[in-house]
């Protein structure tokens, strides 16, 4: 089955190094992944098309690349698994970081980032003389974590990243979550405090990329989640990110909707001016195009409310 | 070539061994950095699936059962000091491993759990899931963060280089990303460069596994031993030649041949499935020989294990036959078939890492360390047993590193010119401005793999052997002329593939030569043409050392034995 692959080039040491898009017609077996394509390519066509590669089952972690525009690792993607309006096949370098050649990334930001949350166990008191005691399910629990292979899909796709430079990121978030939730682990509060910044764990904007391009189920955004249960958990010293979010739910407690001008007002203070007037232009567009829902005292409960609050009544019993 | 950096050790590799390496070399008070040509995280440590084995005496198990199944799976050919020490540090090594961060699997007390695993009689083997090394290489990592240990990440070493007294001095290597050459001098180095599986196609091994260490330290003066000992995996998926884990046959799957019969029964009534690699591996051959298969293959079913085990504990090679081969092994049994996934032999060292020989004399080149894949103790003889490698890597990791930084505080500056003479670099030059061919790095790979997997694979006899050492010169000759088309500096993987080729070439040359030397059927090393083993005449292993102007040297060492004479092995 003849396949086009799109593939995004860069040679840093061309007269004009440009990013550009080449094609490259090629006969794929039902079994081909786009790892298998690209080495083909490689081998009969054009040795100078670069890209990491490895192991090619998967666990390695080097194949990551964006495929058809998202990220995924080129050895677990079938190409006939591919739909494309045209039947091409479009790849290209992981996006949020800088491209060295062709399909390599620099992932020293990356590497980075992961520094930045101290990537090691620190427990609390003197080793034991045999294994620490753990529960079955919480390491059970932690190996799905573990599972991280480091690819950097997660993080070329995020879309916060994408506009904020300085978040953390997913793949650091995952990683320190899996400190934090390990039992035999002692630092959690101070590494949960160092995550409660500007750029830590309240800047996912939780559009759930990360999720969907794992390749080894992950589940980045469920972990940052979890992070910020267990700072509220621990009574993490207020910060904008632990006000929405318990604002965000006593309102929906005694509305059954959201208000967006009232959360935005508690949860960064009224008396928080300057912050009050950089939400004015905003508020503004929003008031011409409609999208402003009446607030206030006016803004009464939805009819139904009390099944909502039973709702609530019951999750806060649950054990 | 000026020196560019100074270390008391440079570590070569960072899977498991090497950093296992650095860290007990940087306890040790050295000033230690690692090269590597590969993030660590990408090493192929990570493909390690089944476990790490270790008799714990509060589990009522005994280092000695440990180390005379070690000694047995070896087909005798092990050495016995070495297996010893491997089982008898295994308990402490496994404990710093979990304390360091390992998410070992727990029982329902909450302490370490283990699993089945073949050729031993006893449940020894810890485990993560079915990503182990994965999980223990990352873990490592941490570790080398936590150090803040110098890591020259994807870095690629062209030559060990000896100084005017011909000690290790340092290697010469050059940074992928930039194409530039340095020279690291260093007092000692470690190379722990994983295995050769590139060496033959199929393979399990990654794309990175081409016998680098082995063949610098080789061409230094380093001698290779127990070349001939190449393990065949029992099941490997067919195409791509995949690894699925023996931890699957641990847990409890069988193994059916085409008539649905577990033909295991008639090769190891008592073991079946679970005897040592070779003898299944063997056994899947005749099988399929004699008609019995199905396409080449014979069939692994996991159909008796349970979704809720599978999920728990096989979740990735669930993963692996879902994407690679199309099947639900909770449904269909996977069809599988012997393939190559280890090497046996490796850079000759003694128990702490030292190139040494057993007079206690540096034999290969003075301040020369391995660990790992890339060397051999010989601690798995002609046949490694399954979750020994793990262990291997991280009990004589440690002792690798800890003896090398002893031997750099007793030890001068390596004494070198300030410019290093590097056949290396000369050889990048020459080898960018080959004018264009029709033959590529690639065919001569596929080749190469193609002729090591028919004539050395699961058996061997002469006329096959002959013809895969006629064939080597030829290679060799089209290897000296081939082209690449990318000329770059700058991330010019093509020229680091030519490189690797050339590597693969050396190994494959050691690997013939022994295989044809050794007149025996020992191990994995079986031939039709010797049926029987021969402890008479080859209870000694041969080494092979490196000739520039013809063929190899060669020379043998007596098998060390402590406790088990040879015995008829059977499971």
């Amino acid at each position: 089955m003849p396949t086009t692959f799109r593939i995004k080039r860069f040679n840093p040491e061309s007269e004009s190094p440009q990013p550009y898009f080449q094609e490259y017609e090629l006969e794929t077996e039902q079994s081909d992944t786009v790892l298998d394509a690209l080495i083909k390519i490689r081998e009969s066509v054009d040795d100078s098309l670069t890209l990491r590669c490895s192991c090619r089952g998967a666990i390695c972690g080097s194949c990551g690349m964006r495929i058809n525009g998202h990220a995924a690792l080129a050895c677990k993607t079938k190409v006939v698994s591919l739909e494309s309006p045209d039947g091409t096949v479009q790849v290209e370098p992981m996006n949020n970081m800088p491209v060295i050649k062709d399909l390599v990334t620099d992932m020293d930001g990356f590497w980075d980032k992961i520094r930045q949350v101290q990537p090691w166990l620190q427990p609390a008191g003197p080793k034991p003389e045999a294994e620490y005691i753990a529960s079955p399910e919480s390491m059970n629990h932690l190996t799905g974590v573990m599972g991280c292979i480091m690819c950097g899909a997660c993080v070329s796709d995020c879309a916060a990243l994408e506009v904020d430079h300085q978040f953390i990121g997913p793949a650091a978030l995952a990683k320190a979550y899996r400190f934090v939730a390990d039992p035999r682990d002692g630092a959690s509060p101070s590494r949960l405090l160092a995550l409660n910044t500007p750029g830590g764990m309240w800047d996912c904007t939780r559009c759930m990329e990360c999720i969907e391009v794992c390749p080894k189920e992950v589940g980045a955004m469920d972990r940052i989640m979890d992070l910020r249960a267990k700072g509220i958990d621990q009574g993490m010293p207020s910060t904008c990110g632990s006000r929405h979010a318990e604002v965000f739910a006593d309102l929906i407690e005694h509305k059954g909707r959201l208000d967006e001008p009232l959360l935005a007002m508690r949860t960064f203070g009224l008396k928080n001016i300057g912050q009050m007037l950089s939400f004015l232009p905003m508020t503004l567009r929003a008031l011409v195009r409609g999208k402003l829902p009446r607030s206030g005292p006016l803004h009464r409960a939805i009819p139904g409310i009390d099944r909502i609050r039973r709702l609530f009544r019951h999750t806060r019993n649950l054990p | 070539m000026t020196t560019a950096y100074t270390f008391d050790i440079l570590v070569l590799g960072a899977g498991l061994a090497g950093m296992r390496a650095a860290l007990a070399a940087h306890e040790g008070g050295a000033k230690v950095a690692i090269l590597t040509k590969v993030h660590p995280v990408r090493s192929h440590s990570n493909a390690a699936q089944g476990g790490i084995n270790a008799a714990l005496t509060d589990r009522g198990d005994t280092w000695e059962d440990h180390a005379f199944d070690t000694v047995k799976g070896s087909d005798f050919l092990g050495d016995q000091d070495a297996i010893e020490i491997l089982a008898e540090e295994a308990g402490q090594d496994i404990l710093a491993l979990e304390h360091m961060g390992v998410i070992f699997n727990r029982n329902d007390e909450g302490r370490l759990g283990t699993r089945r695993f073949g050729g031993q009689k006893r449940a020894r083997t810890f485990f993560v899931s079915d990503f182990t090394g994965q999980a223990i290489l990352h873990v490592l990592y941490e570790q080398i963060l936590k150090a803040n240990l110098p890591v020259f990440e994807e870095w690629f070493a062209t030559s060990v280089v000896r100084d005017n007294d011909g000690r290790c001095a340092g290697v010469v290597a050059f940074e992928i990303r930039s194409g530039q050459f340095a020279f690291v001098k260093a007092k000692a180095v470690i190379i722990a460069a994983g295995g050769l599986g590139r060496v033959f196609e199929p393979s399990t091994n990654a794309m990175i596994c081409t016998g680098d260490g082995m063949a610098i330290a080789y061409r230094a003066g380093a001698p290779l031993m127990d070349m001939e000992m190449v393990q065949y995996h029992p099941t490997t998926l067919k195409g791509k030649g995949l690894l699925i884990t023996e931890a699957a046959r641990g847990e409890g799957a069988y193994l059916i041949n085409g008539d649905g019969e577990r033909f295991m029964e008639q090769y190891a009534p008592n073991m079946m499935e679970l005897a040592s690699r070779d003898v299944v591996s063997r056994a899947e051959q005749i099988e399929i020989n004699e008609g019995r298969g199905i396409n080449g293959c014979v069939l692994l079913d996991c159909r008796n294990l349970g979704k809720r085990l599978i999920q728990e504990r096989l979740g990735q090679i669930f993963e692996e036959a879902k994407t690679f081969a199309n099947i639900d092994l909770t449904e269909e049994p996977i069809p599988i078939r012997p393939g190559m996934h280890y090497n046996m032999g490796g850079i000759k060292t003694d128990v702490d890492g030292r190139c040494w020989d057993i007079q206690g004399k540096w034999e290969g080149v003075t301040g020369l360390f391995a660990a790992g894949e890339t060397a051999c103790l010989s601690l798995h003889g002609g046949n490694r047993l399954g979750a020994n490698s793990l262990l291997d890597t991280v009990v004589f990791g440690r002792r690798a590193g800890a003896c090398a930084a002893a031997y750099a505080q007793s030890v001068e500056e390596p004494r070198v010119s300030d410019s290093v003479s590097d056949k290396g670099q000369k050889m990048v030059q020459e080898f960018l401005k080959r004018k264009a061919n029709t033959d590529t790095v690639a065919a001569i790979r596929l080749d190469l793999g193609t002729t090591m997997n028919k004539h050395l694979g699961v058996f061997r006899d002469l006329e096959g052997m002959e013809a895969a050492q006629a064939h080597l010169p030829a290679l060799r000759d089209r290897w000296s002329r081939v082209a690449i088309q990318d000329k770059g500096q700058v991330f010019n993987t093509s020229l680091v593939q030519g490189l690797e080729l050339s590597m693969m070439l050396d190994c494959a040359e050691t690997i013939v030569l022994g295989a044809l030397t050794r007149t025996e059927s020992r191990g994995a090393h079986f031939r039709t043409d010797y049926i029987q083993r021969d402890d008479e005449s080859w209870l000694k292993h041969i080494l092979v050392y490196h000739n520039s102007k013809g063929l190899p040297r060669m020379d043998y060492l007596p098998v060390r034995i402590t406790q088990w004479e040879p015995q008829v092995r059977v499971y």
